[in-house]
């Protein structure tokens, strides 16, 4: 079985134990900014599915969580639909243009950075179809009313907000663990490896592609869900924009793609910088984003296998050698 | 068991492979030879679906499989290696032949208990939790070849698996092809290490500017003149002769 | 209906002209050394500020800037690849275009913090100046982007194809290590590279803001264009990027036209879209590896 290094224990651990005892004391400082991380964290958990193990580094996330905020806001707001209802709705939407992406993108053989590329152009035609139109709200988003309430799926209470966010966040994280214990995961890793090698030992690289994006386009459209549920508004540059997209990927990449632990840690600690640095220098728009450049950065050059795979490296491992795949 | 019949293909306006055919029965191990830039690399790609010929016909088991994807080929039970070695390098060699396992096995675990078995099957025992990367290119070939045999393949395409190893090595993986086609595999390779295809196998057949030239058994293709000048060049089976005659 | 379509496309020409002019740069890096630059907007971000300033405090006339600002940005652009970007992505290919996003992330809020999110644009006396081309009236500046567009592009051609660093460009985007063993200083010619086509961008900008304006976020818009443009008009093609520069400014205006204003630009994406999808080795140019 995998094995667990010590660093690993202390870091899987301190990050437990900072989300439990938000749940069990609520702060209201702590917790506007970790149910912020939390919902990036869940759209990262999705970038990895596809980006992490599968090798596919999309660029236009934001379609995907866009599309989940777009969908739950319009159907409740324009039609009246329950909540709940535009939740599932909202999910299958996402599902659908993720696997109309990839089905096209890759029927076509586009990968690397032509893969970046048009991933990048459908999230911002999403983004300019958002925002022309009067039905999505035009230039001025969609604003749902304010009515606390488990049937509406909204809670007065931060601290349910919270706990229902963080169990997202575990249910997408129990999903990629057991696409890495699974043969669907496999067969993304060799893709990521050698997608020629892949194809000659009978992988079906264009379908194990495609299912991954619309596995990443579910849990997407979850954290777009869980977005607009949490703060009842949606406009076209927050559903749509390269911000989102470029969050997406940041913390797997940071907290180390194609593993388990590193979107959640990836995006927890450059929250966490972000906002100490916002606290150390108030008033200053966009240093937080200038930090998590050049986090970016230094993770590329020094830890290419991101945080967790520093973590692996300290302390002595528990177990005898693996014989679960070396999630990387 | 495969017969490849009059296949071409042209990249641009270059004839890679020019109306050649072959037969190989289930069983056997048959060997395709010729000089370099003769088309073998294509010939395997065609018939594994990477490449899909302009005319011709690949049959499997009777079966139509032209212009069928790799990964359906595979699924039917022929594989094909690479010439150029293709680990995925980031896994163990465990991991690596459990990709292949896989095709045939559902399960993570079980996979990894036919990729040890496969492995040592091919003598990498010791190697099963090395990383691919870190491996010799004798290490990387045989990975190649376990990876291909993890898919229990009825027949097995081997691009070169000798190329660029010392004689102790190709020693000891011709005896493991052997044991390979003992267990009931076909085997159809390329090879230039012509020591390793006169001892290995019982047919051959030659390839020469994407034209099949001749077939027979090794014994017969080296002194058959049209292999040789095929190899040597023009009039090479001419003077080779007066010199043996001189001698 | 002419009278509508035949501006538009005059002036959908113009807008192209400079797309045509920010592409440029970005031929030489992606379309020939296969480079993905993000920072590739948030550049040509800098080029506009520095035009700016050099204009607002100095009172330089952003055409006489372009002798300040496009050697600078040479070197910049150099410094860059040879200092940050070849250093911070290891030399993998995948790391390169994680190093620009992170680039593109730092200089445009960087100067969202010195300068404010602030729309800036200069007055000159000439940037109304009309020009009256058949049934339209083109402002001077455009005119003038227009034709160094088309100068810039055969410089460009020029260089590639008759000087030496051209050869060796052209040799390290085919085969690296076989270039590194004829004795090609590849570092050197990827920093060249990248050196040049930054040095267009500085030049676009110069040609741009008498009839444009600066903010933080102006860069990106061009980002994605600028990534079509290139691929439409085939890889590493100075006169493809060109015409399709152009092509892509007329399919935005009409777009507009037909769509609505805020609809043009969904004609650029839709057009890459289709591009990648179905021809991606572009109108002119050979399949990029």
């Amino acid at each position: 079985m995998k094995t667990t290094s010590f660093g690993e224990w202390v870091l899987y651990g301190g990050i437990c134990a900072y989300l439990l005892t938000l749940l069990v004391m609520p702060s209201q400082l702590w917790l506007g900014f970790t149910i912020n991380a939390l919902i990036v964290a869940i759209l990262s958990v999705a970038w990895n599915l596809l980006g992490g193990f599968g090798g596919q580094m999309s660029f236009g996330h934001a379609a995907l969580f866009g599309t989940g905020a777009y969908v739950t806001a319009m159907l409740q707001v324009r039609w009246g639909i329950n909540p709940w209802l535009a939740a599932v709705a909202a999910i299958v939407a996402a599902t659908a243009v993720a696997g109309f992406i990839a089905a096209l993108s890759f029927r076509y053989g586009l990968r690397g950075s032509y893969f970046a590329l048009v991933t990048l152009a459908f999230a911002e035609v999403l983004r300019i179809l958002a925002s022309s139109f009067e039905i999505s709200g035009g230039g001025q988003g969609i604003l749902v009313p304010y009515k606390a309430g488990l049937a509406n799926f909204q809670f007065a209470d931060r601290s349910t907000t919270y706990a229902l966010v963080l169990f997202l966040v575990v249910v997408a994280m129990l999903i990629t663990l057991a696409v890495q214990r699974s043969r669907f995961g496999a067969y993304l890793i060799a893709i990521r490896e050698n997608e020629e090698a892949a194809k000659a030992l009978g992988i079906d690289t264009f379908r194990t592609k495609v299912l991954a994006m619309m596995l990443s386009g579910a849990i997407g459209g979850a954290a777009g869900v869980a977005y607009l549920q949490t703060y009842l508004f949606i406009d076209a540059p927050i559903a749509f924009g390269s911000t989102m997209s470029i969050e997406a990927l940041l913390g797997p990449i940071i907290g180390g793609a194609g593993t388990v632990w590193g979107p959640l840690v990836g995006t927890l600690i450059i929250h966490g910088l972000g906002e100490t640095a916002k606290h150390l220098v108030s008033g200053a728009p966009g240093l937080n984003l200038v930090l998590y450049g050049v986090v970016l950065m230094v993770i590329l050059r020094y830890l290419p296998d991101g945080i967790v795979g520093l973590a692996r490296r300290i302390g002595p491992r528990r177990a005898a050698p693996t014989a679960m795949p070396e999630d990387r | 068991m495969l017969s490849v019949s009059n296949v071409t293909k042209r990249f641009g306006g270059l004839v890679a492979v020019s109306d050649a055919s072959l037969k190989v029965d289930q069983g056997r191990i048959v060997a395709l030879i010729g000089p370099n830039g003769a088309g073998k690399t294509t010939l395997f790609a065609i018939i594994g679906g990477f490449v899909t010929p302009d005319s011709g016909r690949i049959q499997f088991e009777g079966r139509d499989i032209t212009g069928m994807p790799p990964h359906a080929i595979c699924r039917l039970g022929l594989t094909r290696t690479f010439q150029i070695v293709q680990p995925f390098a980031g896994l163990t060699v465990r991991e690596n032949i459990a990709i292949g396992a896989h095709l045939r096995h559902r399960g993570r675990a079980e996979a990894l208990e036919r990729a040890a078995i496969v492995g040592e099957q091919v003598g990498m025992g010791p190697l099963l939790d090395q990383p691919a990367q870190s491996l010799t290119v004798a290490g990387r070939k045989r990975l190649e070849l376990a990876r291909a045999l993890a898919t229990e393949a009825k027949l097995l395409l081997l691009d070169e698996v000798m190329a660029g190893l010392i004689p102790s090595e190709i020693t000891e993986i011709v005896a493991t092809i052997r044991k390979i086609r003992d267990s009931g595999v076909t085997i159809l390779l390329i090879e230039h290490v012509m020591q390793a295809v006169m001892s290995l196998s019982e047919e051959a057949y030659v390839l020469n500017q994407g034209r099949m030239i001749a077939h027979g058994t090794p014994a017969q293709l080296v002194a058959d003149p049209t292999v040789i000048e095929a190899y040597l060049g023009h009039g090479a089976a001419e003077r080779l002769k007066q010199e043996s005659d001189n001698a | 209906m002419w009278s509508l379509v035949l501006p538009a496309i005059l002036g959908g020409l113009t807008t192209g002209a400079i797309y045509a002019l920010v592409a440029l740069g970005l031929t030489l890096i992606y379309g020939v050394l296969h480079i993905i630059n993000f920072a590739h907007g948030s550049l040509l971000m800098l080029a506009l500020y520095g035009v700016y300033f050099l204009y607002a405090i100095l009172g330089i006339d952003p055409y006489l800037a372009l002798l300040i600002v496009v050697p600078v940005f040479f070197v910049l652009g150099y410094v860059l690849q040879r200092g940050v970007i070849s250093v911070f992505s290891l030399g993998k290919e995948q790391n390169v275009l994680l190093v620009t996003l992170a680039l593109a992330i730092i200089i445009d809020n960087l100067a969202l913090y010195f300068w404010t999110s602030d729309t800036r644009t200069i007055s000159l006396p000439y940037a109304y100046t009309m020009v009256e081309i058949g049934p339209a009236f083109i402002p001077l500046p455009r005119v003038i982007a227009f034709v160094a567009a088309l100068v810039a592009a055969v410089i460009l051609w020029l260089i590639m194809s008759r000087t030496r660093l051209g050869k060796a460009i052209r040799a390290v985007a085919i085969e690296k290590r076989g270039a590194e063993l004829v004795g090609i200083d590849v570092d050197h010619t990827y920093a060249m590279c990248f050196g040049i086509g930054t040095a267009c961008v500085a030049a676009a900008a110069c040609l741009l803001l008498p009839t444009f304006y600066v903010t933080p976020q102006v860069g990106y818009a061009f980002v994605l264009v600028a990534f079509t443009t290139v691929v439409l008009g085939g890889m590493g093609s100075f006169m493809g990027a060109l015409v399709s520069g152009l092509l892509l400014g007329v399919i935005e205006a009409l777009c507009g036209l037909f769509l609505g204003e805020s609809l043009g630009q969904i004609g650029i994406f839709l057009a890459f879209i289709l591009i990648l999808l179905f021809r991606p080795s572009g109108l002119f140019g050979r399949r990029a590896a």
